[in-house]
């Protein structure tokens, strides 16, 4: 009854941000200096072409419930508009799966999103297993050698790996591999191997996040009671680490690993925009922000957020029954 | 203090004096371009060698520590600001105000990824430095506001607390007097990673176009200009230093935050 109550709690809070996310999405549409009509049609629009702008994308319509601007004689006024507001407008509109029309080609800005949907998702999961990949060897090492150069060598390298932003690893990683070696394609999604260098990238810092708890982790498995019982029992030190010690000290690593989903979202978009992958995070900066394309922006920004918030949910119900000892307090 | 705390105290102080020295320590005008000595590998005229349009990266660099160091600063003062204020709030009156903000507010800002906010606000406000400034105090209230919270809920019930409210002491009082000396510590740590966060903000804004506009030498702007295929063929240091300086300047900033939570650890004064 309890767990049924914690759940129903999460989903409420959940459902609260949500709702305030898009709210705050729709609200900052409005604080566009200048008017958007104009920004798309340009300064030479006619009135004409202004006013079916507005018309066709909505803009006539009031800001929301209520609004306090001034009036053609320049004197503010508190007015009532009802449901019939562009706020609402939005509301009934997603609630049909519709975010409007993009301002600069007119095409449902949903399935501008769906298109580049999979390209961030499959960008965000590679970088994921980059990073365990990585990490995992790597931590068990440093965690079963702790206190030798090794050791130390490799926090070094996890250091590195967590303050060297996306922006700057990438580029150094196409001039090497794409520049000089010419191994790897500096930019685009079209082979398979294209996903090397932007997964790398992304999933550096995680990797070296990831290795330092997989390191801490497993010291702290191996002062554990059942390890020396195993090491009693005459089992070698590799079954020992590896069908034991990682099993447990991996718990808390794996719910590191949904937390995180979220922050690859985030950090997808400087990636993509370096590499020219062409997903959520492209659509937002260069088909979004840099064309003034608003509706395209509330639509992107939506959509990442909402997801990262579902991420970050969805790891806190499944890690809460992951980990026994949580799940039985 | 443990020996990368140090490295950085010593290197954000080295930064300090760069940024303040720049027009002294600047070799070349920042926005002098030249053509003709374009790509330039460092040399004895050019420390850093030149960009794609021949001005002198050393000179840029170091202007460009003040820009980073600036935003920095600003962010984390007014966003401490707002977050000890916040959460000094938050945990003293307790209940629904309590309740409105820990329970809501800290919720909403946490759900979204800091990043995105910056740049959706951005993109809708419009870019230039005051409204990066702005989106990135936005974004980085939180952490001191919780930090804040949990001093306030911790010295709240302290017997000398009570003691000073049964004696009349204001609200106010108490909270500068008895709250915010205890929560220096906690808050300086919040404010090293604050100032690492907001250089890595910036020059990330800065990357995507929607910071500081060029032609101004943003570290991030140096970065995006540098990582055009051709001029990273010919002159690769051109990205590579400005890469490094920001690095190094959030590597600081880290080092120095993580050192003093270290510490500043009980555990560790017991010693």
């Amino acid at each position: 009854m309890l767990k049924v109550l914690n759940v129903a709690r999460r989903v409420a809070l959940l459902l609260v941000v949500v709702w305030t996310v898009v709210s705050l999405v729709t609200l900052l549409i409005e604080l566009v200096p200048g008017d958007p009509a104009v920004a798309t049609l340009g300064e030479q629009a006619t009135a004409e072409q202004i006013a079916q702008f507005r018309e066709k994308h909505g803009l006539n319509r009031p800001a929301f419930f209520f609004t306090y601007a001034r009036d053609e004689q320049g004197e503010r006024h508190l007015r009532w508009h009802g449901a019939e507001n562009r706020y609402v407008d939005y509301w009934r509109g997603i609630l049909h799966g519709d975010m409007g029309n993009s301002f600069r080609t007119d095409r449902p800005v949903l399935e501008l999103i769906a298109q580049r949907y999979p390209a961030t998702i499959e960008l965000a999961v590679a970088a994921l297993l980059v990073a365990v990949a990585i990490a995992v060897p790597l931590g068990v090492v440093a965690g079963t050698r702790r206190g030798t150069w090794l050791d130390n060598l490799l926090s070094v390298v996890a250091l590195v790996g967590i303050s060297l932003p996306g922006f700057v690893l990438g580029p150094m990683l196409i001039y090497v591999f794409a520049v000089r070696l010419g191994w790897l394609a500096p930019s685009g999604r079209f082979e398979a191997s294209d996903i090397i260098l932007p997964a790398v990238t992304l999933g550096a810092a995680l990797s070296a996040l990831l290795t330092r708890m997989v390191r801490s982790s497993v010291i702290e498995e191996l002062h554990e009671d059942y390890v020396r019982t195993a090491r009693a029992k005459g089992l070698g030190e590799r079954t020992v680490v590896y069908k034991h010690v990682l099993k447990n000290g991996l718990i808390p690593v794996v719910t590191i690993l949904g937390l995180q989903l979220g922050v690859l979202l985030a950090g997808a978009i400087v990636t993509e925009k370096i590499f020219n992958w062409p997903g959520l995070g492209l659509l937002l900066i260069d088909d979004g922000i840099s064309k003034r394309d608003y509706r395209l922006v509330q639509g992107c920004v939506l959509v990442i957020s909402v997801t990262y918030i579902l991420a970050n949910t969805l790891t806190d119900l499944v890690y809460r029954r992951l980990d026994p000892r949580i799940r039985l307090q | 203090m443990n020996r990368l705390a140090i490295f950085g105290l010593v290197f954000v102080a080295f930064l300090v004096l760069v940024a303040v020295g720049a027009p002294l320590i600047a070799t070349h005008d920042v926005g002098a371009t030249d053509l003709a000595h374009r790509l330039l590998p460092p040399s004895g005229e050019h420390w850093f060698g030149t960009d794609a349009t021949g001005r002198d990266i050393f000179s840029r660099v170091v202007f460009g520590a003040r820009i980073s160091l600036r935003v920095g600063v600003v962010v984390v003062a007014v966003s401490a600001a707002m977050g000890v204020v916040i959460g000094a709030v938050a945990g003293y009156y307790g209940g629904w105000v309590d309740r409105l903000i820990s329970g809501y507010l800290f919720n909403v800002f946490l759900a979204f990824p800091g990043l995105l906010l910056a740049i959706a606000m951005v993109a809708f406000l419009g870019s230039g430095l005051n409204k990066l400034i702005f989106a990135l105090c936005v974004i980085g209230w939180v952490g001191y506001a919780r930090v804040m919270r949990g001093q306030v809920l911790k010295v709240r019930e302290y017997d000398f607390v009570q003691a000073a409210r049964a004696l009349g002491a204001s609200d106010l009082r108490i909270i500068f007097r008895h709250v915010l000396p205890n929560a220096v510590q906690p808050l300086i740590v919040q404010a090293s990673l604050g100032m690492a966060g907001a250089v890595l903000s910036e020059a990330t804004l800065s990357f995507l176009g929607l910071g500081v506009p060029p032609p101004a030498p943003s570290w991030g702007v140096m970065l995006e200009e540098g990582r055009d295929l051709s001029t990273l063929a010919a002159a690769p240091h051109a990205l590579v230093i400005p890469g490094v300086a920001i690095a190094l300047t959030v590597l600081a900033f880290n080092f120095i935050g993580d050192g003093l939570r270290e510490y500043l650890d009980p555990r560790q004064r017991a010693r």
